[in-house]
């Protein structure tokens, strides 16, 4: 077979996938600019108003603070309801905030404080000191978080020479290196450390407070934050949590003195289920609460009090507050009730709200002018707006001040409507989008789903001629043209127009060089309007509506049970489910076409329908796991979904563990049964070495690690070393297992057993060899458990064989190849099954049963696929192997479904972050090894199913009934053993051309649902739901595409790794039997040497059906 | 003869259709607080059951039901209470598909068990009055070269048209427009009936046009 223009083409079809989705998500998603200014003292706000600097006039209202930061702390975890007699886990656990809101009203209040998304840590940290508010791109900076360039309150701070010191959550240490007098950070990663951070600030923030070392304490508790990741709120832990936090604030104000201030905040809320990242009001609602020793309040109800205090609010005030210039690129607005209402100038007490209002104006006028000179984006009609607003606010304070007034109350309101409207402008204009970028990109995935199209029509074209070579060579070309014609004419180089230009140049040619090639019917509309098809535009259109993408996985459920009953449906149409009524007498016998005999078609069709069921059955089965959106509003998440540590029930937790257990074996247990009954267990090489042994041990430890990680906590105390060493250990030791069965398999993927045969004397009288197991150390008990089934076996040939009988056994091959008829499929599916245990090992225990279904589902797929093919074998003449759209479309689709049915959504929050601390739970040093573990969790599903693939190529080959194909062939005559997967080696032209063709069409499905979704994006890019729904489903299906594409190439690559070893058997084996071969080969209906001289043989005689057992049975957990 | 035929069951599909129709209005006039979404389930039944009952009177006035062999009561009576048996069978087949393509298992069961059986009469009953109670006929009939006369051809016609506008009629059920007839099953048997009243229109038109196709084997 031809195994270089195979991977070529496909190599080359991704990376032109690739480009267009780096151009468009390059257009698409845009980082704000940042202004690299920075505010000092002496900055003068208005020209020629004063001669002093804006900022740091009066003194200070406070000298010190203290920030107490909790991670997390939701706006209900504050609340207090003394009557509520039963609180829940987290209600009513913080009374201290309540207490001293309500007996010192002037010292003390809690507000609402709302954030910003995306609600990330980092982005909140970025939030709330610098005052602006960050973007979605920042999203995927929080695990390499940089420090931040921007001006900010820290910086601020460390200007005007106060002493910051910060204890806790060490993401603060990256975003500000070097900008504390002193830092205690301690490590954040690990998520299911509920207490180093918390026990590491609390060691030191009394000493610190204590001690005179400080201006500024700023420390960040990550605590609760990662309870709710653990548990969610609604536990135990949280309670005690939360508790402890109290304790903290306690104490705390206990050593406060005069001229400090104290601020407790929450940075973002959490999700019932303790997530947080979107934008859904559980996720931005936080708690602040502001206290001091001295007066900070005037008297309740004398002014409007905010209901809900804007994150970004906080900068502008604890800055006035504290006498440090408001960070340059501040949007917020000063919190008005912490200024007194009409203060007297130049009393110690501060500032009044409208001075406090105007250099905040003042400030944030500045801002945006800059702003605008650097940047075009937001809209010129908001911007005259604004400034006409802004002169009008400046003209009418500095005439008030002028005559000596106090500004009246109108402009106060008039300044507050002026800094909202400035923040809601930049809050709409900060998703900007690049329209030639995106056209671009959109351009080239469109194209480039054509280009896969007509690979996949004339895929026979494309590994014989070079058509391949001029298209790709072109691009490069252009590439560097266009590359150094931008360094000639720019200076320098932007890289996305290169790559769009090079590919979109290699697009055109190819397409252009195969117009002439191309017959003309292929691209009539009748090819395109397959059902198959049409689903597939149905899912495609699907994703352009956000009610359909929030409804992915029932969407996604629905079109592959349509696809799945519609092929019976369609066979039955074509007639060919049911066995056609005995011939027409009337008719003259040579019109009859030649049918398959009835009793095969009923075989076949029970199969089918059978397999339908299964189908079906784990279809409904997997709704019953999905995930929860927050968009379905009554859904509940699937019980399966949280990891075994959470259940509360002791009871409930052992019949999780059980089921998982049983789902993992019976994983396990398919895949051994599987190569078993085709006999790809004989042989003794590495592979088999590690379906047998490695796979089971594999499976016994990690259900050993989900029973270790399962128990409670506190439960065994004194063997808790133990349990940290085996959580360690187990799931890193099934890593390495299945890793080595990973190698071994590629080193070595034959699982033929060769077994060496003495010519015939007395034919006819002696009993073939052993059929089943001819390995060694097999018992006398078992041969003779096989003794029925060959005596069967022998009288079956001699009736069958009849009249053939002498020629037949002078033609018996000298050389009997166990499990060659699925030389192929056996390590892929091998190969899967190992893949598919490393990737459950990342998920929670629950969804055992999630993949065990997804083994099912997929063989029914094939099952299917394999009997449609033999049903409708001689009704369609096919050339090759080609896979028809059908079974191909419901491969990408089951792809999707399990997506979701492994719990996963296309959000950010529903990331399953746990996965990163399997096996490393101190977490870790790099940010590469926990990024593709949550890759690998995230896209399981498509890393399965795309290795997968070429199991639609073989499937019917492996399943094909005796005679089917023979029959076909004029002169049968052939040998009565199957051929299976040996036709693939007797024409590697189509065998190669059907293998391009299949990845091909497997990337055109999936590379029209990525350009469905970029197209959703694009188009609805000003549309409410852009963030919430397009962007990450856009996201996730671009990298779900690009893993998928990746492992595609893999599992092709492996069958190529395959063929190479069968053509070294078949080098190795020829020139040991020429003497048989020469005496074969005169026969005259043998078409190719190398097949005739090894008979194969599996398991048992019918390739699909019942066959006797093994006595040997796997070992099991 | 063929004219003749076509016109017969133009004119029969015409009663059908009407049949529905007069289902929807009727009540409307004689019942209080009716309406198509809001009494949902009382429409249901009344098309479902003029359907069936226009539907049998039709095929046995025109006598296009297979010639039955025996002319004994008895014989009758057992077709009759197979053709109840079957009829059983397809609404819980139905119900069953319906509750796989996603419907909810517990809750609205009653709702999913009156689409099926709409579906039902709108489908089997059809089989029942043309071909009898003989599953192996029904599945002949729907195969390419099944159809044995005109009757069957409309007969794949509307039953196909039925169930895809069944099919249809659960697209807008996720939508987020908050209209009555997204609540379930009422966009389904909405489908549903304006698939079959398609296929009644769609039938004679199509034996019609495709008339010199159009051979059928002898019975």
């Amino acid at each position: 077979m031809k195994r270089l223009p195979v991977l070529v083409a496909l190599i080359w079809v991704c990376s032109v996938f690739y480009v267009g989705i780096f151009l468009f998500v390059g257009g698409f998603l845009l980082v704000r600019l940042e202004v690299n200014r920075t505010s000092t003292c002496a900055d003068v706000l208005s020209p020629g108003a004063q001669v002093k600097g804006d900022f740091c006039l009066s003194e200070p209202r406070f000298r010190r603070a203290v920030v107490l930061i909790i991670d997390a702390l939701k706006a209900d975890f504050t609340r207090y309801d003394p009557e509520n007699t039963a609180p829940k886990p987290f209600e009513n656990k913080l009374p201290v905030l309540d207490e001293m809101a309500s007996s010192h009203p002037s010292q003390a209040r809690l507000y609402t404080f709302r954030a910003d998304p995306p609600t990330t840590t980092m982005q909140r940290i970025k939030g709330f000191t610098t005052g602006s508010l960050p973007t979605f791109i920042d999203v995927g900076n929080n695990f390499a978080s940089n420090a931040i360039l921007e001006d900010n309150l820290v910086h601020q701070l460390g200007q005007v020479g106060k002493r910051v010191v910060f204890m806790g959550d060490d993401t603060w240490v990256s975003l500000f290196p070097k900008k504390f007098h002193k830092s205690l950070p301690f490590p954040s990663f690990n998520v299911k450390d509920l207490h180093t951070v918390d026990n590491g600030i609390l060691q030191n923030i009394y000493p610190t407070m204590e001690g005179d070392d400080w201006d500024v304490l700023i420390a960040h508790f990550l605590g609760v934050d990662h309870c709710g990741h653990r548990f969610g709120p609604d536990h135990p832990a949280m309670a005690e949590k939360l508790s402890q936090m109290d304790g903290v604030i306690r104490s705390v104000i206990k050593r406060l003195k005069n001229d400090t201030l104290l601020v407790v905040m929450g940075d973002h809320g959490m999700t019932d289920t303790g997530d947080h990242g979107g934008e859904s009001q559980k996720e931005t609602d936080a708690a602040l609460f502001l206290y001091s020793s001295s007066p900070l309040f005037s008297a309740p109800g004398s002014q409007v009090e905010p209901e809900v205090v804007p994150q970004t609010d906080l900068v502008p005030t604890l800055a006035l507050l504290l006498g440090v210039p408001i960070p340059y690129s501040s949007v917020g607005q000063v919190l008005l009730p912490l200024f007194p209402q009409n203060g007297s100038r130049g009393a110690p007490t501060g500032l009044s709200q409208a001075e406090a209002l105007w250099i905040n104006v003042k400030q944030v006028n500045r801002f945006l002018e800059t702003y605008s000179n650097m940047a075009k984006d937001i809209p010129p009609d908001s911007l005259s707006q604004l400034r006409a607003d802004f002169s009008n606010i400046s003209s009418q304070y500095l005439a008030a001040v002028h005559k000596g007034h106090l500004p009246s109350h109108d402009l106060v309101v008039s300044m507050q409507n002026y800094l909202t409207g400035v923040r809601e402008t930049c809050r709409a204009s900060w998703a900007r989008f690049n329209p030639f970028k995106m056209a671009a990109g959109l351009l080239i995935l469109g194209v480039s789903c054509m280009l896969c199209y007509v690979i996949s029509e004339l895929s026979h074209l494309v590994i014989q001629e070079g058509l391949l070579k001029l298209p790709i060579l072109s691009g490069l070309v252009v590439g560097l043209v266009v590359a150094a014609g931008q360094l000639f004419t720019q200076g320098y180089l932007e890289l996305s127009w290169c790559l769009g230009a090079a590919s979109l140049s290699s697009e055109v040619l190819f397409l252009w060089r195969t117009r002439g090639v191309s017959p003309r019917g292929r691209w009539s509309a009748s090819g395109l309007l397959t059902p198959a098809l049409l689903v597939l535009f149905l899912r495609c259109a699907s994703l352009l509506s956000d009610s359909y993408v929030i409804y992915e996985g029932h969407v996604v459920t629905f079109l592959l049970f349509t696809l799945s009953v519609y092929i019976p449906l369609r066979l039955n149409w074509d007639g060919l489910l049911v066995p056609l009524p005995p011939p027409d007498t009337q008719k003259p016998p040579r019109l009859l076409p030649t049918t398959l005999p009835s009793s095969v078609v009923r075989r076949e069709a029970t199969i089918l329908l059978v397999w339908l069921g299964v189908m079906v059955g784990s279809l409904y089965l997997s709704l019953s796991l999905h995930n929860c959106r927050e968009e379905q509003g009554t859904c509940q998440p699937s019980p399966f979904l949280s990891p075994l540590s959470r259940v509360q029930d002791s009871q409930l937790r052992n019949l999780h563990y059980v089921l998982s257990v049983v789902s993992l074996a019976m994983w396990g247990y398919l895949l051994h049964r599987w190569l078993r009954h085709y006999g790809n267990l004989n042989c003794s090489s590495v592979t088999v070495f590690s379906a047998c042994f490695l796979l089971p041990l594999a499976c016994v430890c990690m259900g050993l690690h989900w029973a270790v990680s399962a128990t409670p906590e506190d439960t065994f105390r004194t063997l808790s070393e133990l349990i940290g060493l085996a959580q360690v250990f187990l799931p890193r030791a099934t890593f390495c297992l299945l890793g080595l069965g990973l190698l071994l398999l590629w080193v070595d993927p034959m699982t033929v057993f060769l077994k060496s045969r003495t010519p015939l004397n007395s034919r006819g009288t002696s009993l073939p060899p052993p059929k089943y197991r001819a390995s060694t150390g097999i018992s006398p008990q078992a041969e003779l458990h096989h003794l029925i089934p060959q005596l069967y076996q022998r009288i079956r040939h001699s009736l069958e064989d009849g009249v053939t009988e002498s020629g037949e056994a002078d033609s018996r091959p000298a050389v009997e190849a166990y499990g060659l008829g699925t030389v192929y499929s056996a390590p892929l599916i091998l190969l899967c099954g190992l893949l598919g245990l490393v990737l459950l090992l990342l998920h929670p225990e629950g969804m055992a049963l999630a993949f065990l279904l997804l083994l099912l589902e997929a063989a029914a797929v094939l099952h299917i696929h394999a009997c449609s093919t033999t049903l409708s074998s001689l009704h369609k003449h096919s050339n090759g192997f080609s896979v028809p759209w059908a079974p191909v479309v419901s491969w990408s689709l089951a792809a999707a479904q399990f997506f979701h049915a492994t719990g996963h959504l296309p959000t950010f929050p529903s990331i399953q972050w746990g996965a990163a601390f399997v096996g490393f739970p101190q977490g870790h040093t790099g940010t590469v090894l926990p990024a593709s573990l949550v890759t690998l969790n995230t896209f399981s599903s498509h890393i399965i199913f795309a290795v997968g693939c070429p199991l639609l190529l073989f499937w019917p080959l492996v399943c094909e009934v005796r005679g089917t194909r023979s029959t076909r062939s004029a002169g049968a005559e052939e040998s009565e053993d199957a051929v299976m997967e040996m036709r693939l080696r007797e024409n590697p032209q189509k065998f190669s051309s059907g293998l391009l063709q299949l990845a091909a069409r497997y990337l055109f499905v999936n590379g029209a649902q990525v350009f469905a979704s970029v197209c959703a994006a694009a188009i609805l890019r000003r549309h409410l739901m852009v963030w919430k729904v397009f962007a990450p489903k856009l996201m996730f299906e671009a990298s779900g595409f690009i893993v998928g594409s990746m492992f595609v190439i893999l599992g092709v690559a492996m069958v190529m790794r395959v063929d190479m070893s069968v053509g070294g058997l078949f080098k190795k084996l020829l020139p040991q039997n020429s003497r048989q071969s020469s005496l074969i080969t005169s026969g005259p209906a043998k078409a190719a040497p190398a097949q005739v001289e090894v008979s194969h043989h599996i398991g048992s005689d019918a390739a699909c059906g019942s066959f006797p057992d093994n006595p040997e049975v796997m070992t099991e957990n | 003869m063929w004219d003749v035929e076509i016109r017969g069951m133009a004119s029969a599909h015409a009663i059908i259709a009407s049949s529905i129709f007069m289902a929807t209005v009727m009540p409307a006039v004689l019942l209080e607080n009716f309406s198509v979404y809001g009494t949902h389930m009382v429409w249901l039944y009344c098309v479902a059951g003029s359907v069936a009952v226009v539907n049998t009177a039709v095929f046995w006035l025109l006598g296009i039901s297979p010639p039955t062999k025996k002319n004994t009561l008895s014989y009758k009576i057992n077709r009759l209470s197979r053709s109840c048996l079957y009829f059983l069978l397809s609404c819980l087949f139905f119900h069953t598909v319906v509750v796989m393509y996603g419907a909810p298992l517990l809750e609205s069961a009653l709702e999913t068990f009156s689409l099926a059986v709409l579906l039902s009469t709108l489908t089997t009953l059809r089989c029942l009055c043309i071909l009898g109670p003989n599953v192996q006929a029904w599945i002949r009939v729907f195969s390419r070269d099944g159809a044995m006369s005109v009757w069957d051809t409309s007969l794949q016609i509307t039953t196909g048209c039925s169930v895809i506008g069944a099919w249809l009629g659960a697209f807008p059920i996720p939508l987020d427009w908050d209209r009555p007839w997204q609540v379930w099953p009422i966009s389904c048997t909405l489908g549903a009936t304006t698939g079959f009243l398609t296929g009644l229109v769609a039938a004679p038109v199509w034996i019609h046009w495709h008339r010199k196709q159009l051979t059928y084997k002898l019975k």
